[in-house]
């Protein structure tokens, strides 16, 4: 067969593959944005959900995956950096090192609910808590673990050698090596995989179902030890799980709020990236 | 201010026996979740031993009917139609961003993939139910289009943008040598990619399936959503399964956790089908990890 014939055809298959995740990705956003618009208003985003979320707005939702997350990366972000600071700076490839980095693809493969049932365990049965914010994030926390460790690790490692090479010829320790700067040095690329480990929180609801998220509650939360709402668990409350009542607009809307909120922090670690990237010296 | 020069040094050492115990933080964390399934299985293994879960047709948790055949092969077969549509599509997308698009077109759809990625999974549930299940149900004139197949469209979406990114970063590695002694020996770009570079890349592309497959089988809301969440086995007359209600194990626990009495076996039932999908994805991980291990070598 004609071999310029044979690459044009390869060549036209790949553009077509393309588009499937192309145009689907794009009517995604045109059908979210344009219907999801018609029901952003101060009143929409400001009030709590009445009525069984039927009427009302999306304000305690969204307070609440904001408390969330907060909690979530507080609890999450020193236990990363700390374990890529040893994978990075300390860790010697040997077994011990392949057996961490075999628990951590593990842990990123673990399903999300399966994350929320070992929070029930270890949490609610086995350490007798309550569902609530603190237990949900703890969840949660494990959940992006994995998020975090790896973009950390990774900023690390591209620190050049020579910085570190530099500061222990002149007699620094090696710690104060990895505190004044590796770290520095890095925290772009940290800051980077935190946002993503954020954006990768506010989305999820399965670990979060069972470990603290309400369907409704009257008031916001007073305290860590409380229930929450949160805006996943709400978009499945009105849509999936309720019968048809809640009008389709308030559906959109929550999307929309909702995959802002993602994407907002995703486009926020992109230009961290870039901007940093441009202003490295090496 | 200066700090004593002992209580410095004694500040590092603890630093760094602090970070040795977090580097193996995750090792810890595993074991706990595999014990902790384990730990609240057995109360439900008691009464109702696991081979009869596993084979039982019958899932009835009121009459004490435990069976999750049926629900495995609602996981096996989303699982199974999303990778049919994600792999073929992933890799030439694959492909098509490492070796073929120009510098432009790349960087643009380096951030498409990216924002299928970062959708959360309640999102696309929603999308999928809004807008996929009416068109499934009006083109294929079946009395719901809440189906296996609607499950396994939208899964293929969640697991394309893993595929697409490992795919690519295994194509990325491999030598630029390479292309360029077949194009030297007069191969077109078609032959060099398909002959040489993909072959090279061939255990990283498989890595990439595997950990399509362990996402596609680990995803929970999405299919809770679109699949209509019946426990009845699958007919293969229904389009071999595809075109009827099911659900998946994931579903089950989501669906029933919150609804199951405390303590009771269903309850505890539950945390054996969550440790029947660790081993299953820790399996499907363990193996992907191996495939990318061997390219790095």
């Amino acid at each position: 067969m004609n071999r310029k014939l044979s690459q044009t055809i390869a060549f036209t298959v790949l553009r077509i593959s393309t588009l499937f995740v192309v145009v689907p990705v794009l009517l995604v956003m045109y059908f979210i944005i344009s219907r999801g618009w018609r029901s952003m208003s101060w009143s929409f985003l400001s009030t709590m959900p009445a009525e069984g979320g039927v009427s009302g707005g999306i304000s305690g939702p969204i307070i609440g995956t904001l408390i969330l997350v907060t909690c979530t990366i507080g609890i999450a972000l020193p236990l990363g950096l700390l374990s890529a600071i040893y994978l990075s700076e300390y860790a010697k490839p040997n077994l011990f090192t392949r057996v961490i980095r075999l628990a951590i693809v593990n842990l990123a493969g673990v399903p999300s609910i399966v994350y929320g049932l070992f929070g029930v365990g270890i949490f609610l049965l086995f350490l007798k808590m309550q569902p609530s914010i603190l237990v949900a994030s703890m969840t949660l926390a494990l959940l992006i673990l994995p998020v975090l460790i790896v973009g950390a690790e990774e900023a690390l490692r591209s620190v050049p050698q020579g910085f570190r090479d530099a500061s222990l010829a002149l007699g620094a320790t090696k710690w104060q090596t990895v505190q004044r700067i590796v770290l520095p040095n890095a925290l772009p690329g940290i800051i980077t995989g935190t946002i993503l480990g954020l954006s990768r929180a506010s989305g999820e609801t399965a670990p979060i179902l069972f470990t603290g998220a309400v369907a409704l509650m009257g008031h916001m939360p007073h305290s860590l030890h409380d229930p929450f709402m949160a805006l996943p668990y709400h978009l499945y409350m009105i849509s999936a799980a309720s019968g048809a009542t809640v009008p389709e607009y308030m559906q959109w809307g929550t999307a929309l709020t909702l995959l802002t909120i993602v994407l907002t922090m995703n486009i926020a670690a992109a230009i961290v990236r870039l901007h940093y990237r441009r202003k490295q010296v090496w | 201010m200066k700090i004593p020069k002992i209580i410095r040094k004694i500040g590092e050492v603890f630093m760094e026996k602090l970070i040795l115990l977090c580097g193996g933080v995750t090792i810890i964390f595993v074991i706990l979740i595999f014990v902790f399934l384990l730990r609240y299985s057995l109360p439900a293994l008691r009464v109702v031993p696991l081979f009869q879960i596993l084979v039982g047709k019958d899932w009835y948790p009121g009459d004490e009917a435990f069976g999750i055949l049926a629900i495995i092969w609602g996981s096996l077969l989303t699982t199974v139609g999303a990778i049919i549509v994600a792999v073929p599509i992933g890799v030439a997308v694959a492909i098509y961003i490492g070796e073929v698009a120009h510098k432009r077109i790349r960087e643009t759809l380096k951030p498409v993939v990216e924002i299928l990625a970062a959708i959360p999974s309640v999102v696309i549930g929603f999308l999928g139910l809004v807008l996929l299940v009416p068109v499934i149900q009006n083109v294929l004139k079946i009395d719901t289009g809440m189906t296996a197949l609607t499950g396994a469209i939208m899964l293929a979406f969640m697991a394309m943008p893993t595929i697409i990114s490992i795919s690519e970063d295994a194509l990325h590695a491999v030598p630029q040598q390479y292309r360029e002694a077949s194009l030297a020996m007069g191969a077109t770009k078609w032959q060099t990619i398909w002959r040489v570079v993909v072959p090279a890349a061939r255990s990283g592309i498989v890595a990439s399936v595997m950990l399509g497959v362990g996402r596609a089988i680990g995803e929970t809301m999405t299919v809770l959503m679109v699949t209509g969440n019946s426990t009845a086995m699958p007919v293969w007359s229904h389009g071999l399964g595809f075109l009827q209600p099911m659900r998946t194990l994931t579903a089950t626990i989501a669906a029933e956790m919150g609804e199951a009495v405390d303590k009771s076996t269903h309850y505890y039932v539950l945390f054996v089908i969550g440790a029947v999908l660790f081993v299953i994805t820790f399996l499907v991980n363990f193996m992907a990890d191996l495939a990318l291990h061997r390219t790095r070598r």
